[in-house]
């Protein structure tokens, strides 16, 4: 399919949309698409609408892209207010569908960082309007701005696939819904953050405060660049932190035009810093920096490290970190085979391969490996490559020339080590980013495409013949994001999902994400957690405050 | 105006035909005829509820989340018309529109959000028992919850009400007091309007001996929370002792003591005990009925107070000077003038007030009594109405208690 360039005019009605959307906006659906198991991931469109806009029956249209789209904002956002960089540098920013040059943003460094600190400093003060507001006006502007998200939801969605190469309708069903809904339910959260009475020994009376912690620089990656500014500054402010947020150097777009609507929907100056820039300058400012009090940084397990050293280096400011993953999906003899290949498909495929969260080991029990393999190579030829913002597109390009080199390299490894290629294995189309669906069987522990996180089209699938060897084997990585099972034996679920080092494990499902349940990494593949309730104690200080008094009663 | 019974999402006249009126009270005259639920309108509704409450039904199968955010959609279009529900319902309970304008109206739109918030955050436990067991709780809602709200704060107890049952999933057959009914029956109109599905909200105005009761014993109905005095509080414990064992939460009377020490700002202390008492009426709950003063400055404290309650406005509650309105209906008119009676006749001395305010309507001047002791009917009971007993408080520092 040819690639067209920016701005393409979407014609209407395309024909082949209702199978396609059907199996990426329900990437976790059961065959019959109930509501049950919902998350941000796998509600169709149809639902999706439904659930948003009130009792609508019958098909809804395929949203479509933005033509033209204005990019408003391409400059430092420092206290409510749009800043030129003080070096005077930009940064270029590329689709990566095409190769074309979609604007220049001001590019923040280390002088621009220690601006935003100071603004967010200031904004943190005592009786400042953000720290002495009601909580539940904090959780009202969450809630106004993800009002404002559903309102510039198609421009957002355009944007994010203009500037990161996702699918506009994965952008918009996927990733523009778990935006608005993070939004909304720390939205939720702000003025229910209690501390608590504690009968101490004594004659005392003691509570604790669950305090912001301060002002928190934010590292966040290109990979899902609105849900990941979502994600960090949601629970943030929530809290009542204040924010200085790097978004990544390849997709600061939708950032950008965030920081519009977080002035729009009424946050104090200062409360939100948004500033571009790149990891080696800004983003090594920020885990440095002396006033920041602590640092949020999702990307790469090798540069978590060195915010974790950075951090002890500078002022021991806390850390959580989301980092890489290699994560094992385990399917039994026993599970529904034509929706186990279609899970493990869509957990490895699921926006170019470009997850943490990536099924890049899929363990497939002996007596059905041959099988699981067959289908699995079918799925991956029928994917459909081109420009993401057209319907029945369902791969885009990978985001830069660095990852694009990283991949093939890794696929080279795996021809040479000896792994079976089954499909795909080299580029795709005439120009660009862009990976043929590739898929590799007997795939041996050892091999670099088993260990090394790829972060690209390409499937590994591996044989087990008993329970004990593929937990052990699972867990034989310094990674532990996250894990897949697939059994209908009851006891098996509840025994591999014990046993396995991940932070999250899905049973019977794969990427079931959703706001209110915890996301985060075992071993290196991170510290702490994001999302649901959990993700409160990474944004808030614990108080003590005991009161001598003259006598105390239970 | 709605005057129906909202059942299912549908709006119907009581099995009976039967009608009652709904006074305005600063006038004595009927505002209109409310539909009037009895027995059998109630067997309706917590039908409909129990339906709308099986599993697999839309709101069993709803996600959490979503039970927010028509919550929070509630509360959008109850915030969209706050001035005419704050119109309706000063019209309907006489408290003055700038009071249920700026309070009563805005703690509804804030409870409303806040249980909306909650929705999705009511999580249970997993829990490390002995054995070879996995061990966890859910948090399921109860099923379908009778609800019973007074005449006080209409909207507000309905908020109250509907905020947490709704969001913790459960169904609900709430019967609106019969002095008040129209503004939950406007509300019912937009949790129609937000999308809530048939059978979650029935609202069924009607009397307490009547609907109220079959509430009470009903043997489907899982759960009564009651709010009024502790007399019919103790009817419906009663009742559902006799009947299924529903669970019981009630929110009864109070005679709220408010306790005055001499280190206190006196300015503030007299302003506030002023409010503590004289707010909505006098119809609180928590009204701080019994003040007690401590004694080096009961003098000033009750000249003061006596001078601010002589300040106190009383008139028409759509004027936007007025402070405090009439009371509710003839039946509690009737009794704060014998309650101030009584309070002559034992002795108290009155400081100020005592009669009636107006030649129509409820209204009550606010009234002050010295002197007050213990044993007195006035220290004792609660007169829900714009009275307020001071008492001397002796040798507090010494034995410690009051």
């Amino acid at each position: 399919m040819p690639v067209t360039g920016v701005g393409v005019h979407q014609t209407g009605g395309a024909s082949s949309a209702s199978p396609t959307e059907g199996k990426h906006a329900n990437m976790n659906s059961q065959p019959d698409n109930d509501q049950s198991d919902n998350g941000c991931n796998h509600q169709g469109p149809n639902q999706n609408h439904k659930s948003e806009h009130g009792d609508r029956p019958g098909m809804q249209a395929l949203p479509m892209p933005v033509p033209d789209p204005p990019i408003q904002y391409t400059k430092l956002f420092i206290s409510n207010e749009w800043h030129e960089s003080c070096s005077g540098r930009k940064i270029p920013v590329y689709n990566p569908a095409t190769g074309e040059l979609l604007c220049e943003v001001e590019e923040a460094d280390a002088e621009d960082v220690d601006k935003a600190v100071r603004s967010a400093r200031a904004t943190f003060q005592m009786g400042s309007p953000w720290r002495s507001m009601d909580a539940s006006d904090r959780g009202h502007l969450l809630n106004r701005l993800a009002d404002l998200v559903e309102r510039d939801r198609l421009l957002l969605a355009t944007l994010e696939a203009l500037d990161s190469g996702k699918v506009f309708l994965m952008a918009y069903f996927v990733d523009l819904m778990a935006t608005i809904k993070t939004l909304r339910y720390y939205g939720g959260w702000a003025d229910k953050i209690h501390g608590k009475t504690i009968p101490v020994d004594g004659e005392y009376f003691t509570y604790t405060r669950h305090e912001p912690i301060g002002v928190c620089g934010q590292i966040i990656p290109w990979n899902f660049p609105l849900m990941m500014f979502a994600w960090k500054i949601a629970p943030a402010l929530c809290c009542g932190n204040t924010v200085v947020i790097k978004p990544a150097e390849q997709t600061p777009l939708s950032a950008l035009h965030m920081a519009a609507l977080i002035k729009e929907a009424g946050f104090p100056p200062g409360v939100v810093n948004v500033l571009p820039g790149y990891g080696q300058t800004a983003g090594c400012a920020i885990s440095h920096h002396m006033d920041i009090d602590k640092v949020a940084f999702t990307g790469s397990t090798a540069v978590g490290k060195l915010i974790q050293k950075a951090a002890g280096d500078s002022n021991l400011k806390r850390v959580t970190l989301e980092l890489g993953g290699k994560n094992p999906n385990i399917v039994f003899a026993d599970c529904d085979l034509e929706y186990a290949v279609e899970q493990a498909h869509s957990g490895l495929f699921f926006n170019q391969g470009q997850c943490c969260l990536a099924g890049s080991r899929v363990f497939v029990e002996e007596p059905i490996y041959e099988e699981f393999v067959r289908r699995s190579v079918e799925r991956a030829r029928s994917k459909v490559l081109g420009n993401p913002l057209l319907p029945g597109v369902d791969q885009g390009p990978q985001i830069d020339q660095k990852q694009f080199d990283k991949i093939m390299e890794l696929i080279e490894s795996g021809k040479r080590e000896g792994a079976t290629l089954e499909c795909g294995g080299s580029p795709w189309g005439q120009q660009g980013l862009f990976i043929q669906p590739t898929v590799f069987s007997n795939v041996t522990d050892n091999m670099r495409i088993a260990k090394e996180e790829i972060f690209g089209p390409v499937q590994q699938i591996m044989c087990f013949r008993s329970i004990h060897e593929v937990i052990q084997r699972a867990n034989a990585t310094h990674y532990g994001l996250a894990a897949g099972v697939f059994t209908n034996d009851i006891d098996k679920a509840l025994t591999v999902s014990s046993a396995l080092q991940a932070g999250m494990v899905w049973v019977n499902c794969y990427n079931a994400m959703s706001a209110q349940c915890p996301f985060g990494g075992f071993k290196m593949s991170g510290n702490g957690r994001e999302l649901g309730e959990y993700a409160l104690q990474e944004y808030t200080e614990v108080k003590a405050v005991t009161i001598k008094i003259s006598q105390k009663n239970s | 105006m709605w005057q129906e019974l909202f059942i299912n999402n549908q709006w119907q006249d009581a099995v009976s035909g039967k009608t009652f009126p709904t006074i305005n009270p600063a006038t004595g005259e009927v505002i209109c005829q409310v539909a009037e639920a009895d027995e059998a309108d109630v067997d309706k509704a917590v039908k409909a509820a129990h339906n709308a409450f099986k599993l697999g039904s839309p709101w069993r199968r709803m996600d959490a989340s979503h039970r927010g955010l028509l919550l929070n959609r509630l509360a959008d279009a109850i915030e969209r018309d706050s001035a005419y529900l704050a119109e309706l319902e000063t019209l309907d309970n006489g408290k003055p529109y700038a009071v249920a304008y700026t309070v009563d109206l805005p703690n509804v739109v804030k409870c409303l959000r806040y249980y909306a918030g909650w929705a999705d955050k009511w999580e249970g436990k997993t829990i490390p028992i002995d054995g070879d067991y996995f061990c966890y709780t859910r948090l399921e809602p109860i099923g379908v919850c009778g609800q019973i709200i007074p005449w006080n704060f209409p909207l507000l107890m309905q908020a109250w009400k509907l905020g947490p049952a709704l969001a913790t999933g459960n169904t609900v057959v709430m019967k609106v007091a019969e002095q008040t009914p129209l503004t939950a029956l406007y509300v019912a109109s937009l949790i129609k309007e937000v999308g809530f599905p048939e059978g979650v909200v029935n609202i069924l105005p009607g009397m307490g001996p009547s609907a109220g009761a079959a509430i009470a014993k009903h043997m489907d109905v899982d759960k009564v929370a009651f709010t009024g005095s502790t007399e019919v509080g103790h009817l419906i414990q009663q009742a559902s002792g006799s009947s299924n064992l529903k669970k019981v939460t009630l929110e009864l009377g109070g005679k709220s003591p408010n306790i005055i020490l001499s280190d206190a700002n006196m300015e503030d202390a007299v302003e506030q005990s002023h409010f503590a008492l004289f707010f909505n009426q006098g119809q609180c709950c928590c009204a701080g009925s019994r003040t007690y003063v401590q004694a080096d400055i009961y003098d000033e404290f009750v000249e003061r107070s006596v001078e601010r309650a002589k300040r106190r406005v009383v008139g028409n509650p759509f004027d936007l000077k007025t402070e405090q309105g009439p009371q509710v209906d003839q039946e509690q008119f009737n009794k704060i003038l014998g309650y101030i009676s009584s309070g002559k006749r034992e002795g108290a001395k009155l400081m100020c007030g005592g009669g009636v305010a107006a030649d129509r309507g409820y209204f009550i001047q606010p009234t002050v009594f010295g002197d007050v002791q213990d044993n007195m009917t006035i220290a004792r009971e609660e007169i829900f109405g714009p009275d307020i007993d001071k008492a001397i408080c002796l040798q507090w520092a010494r034995a410690g208690t009051v």
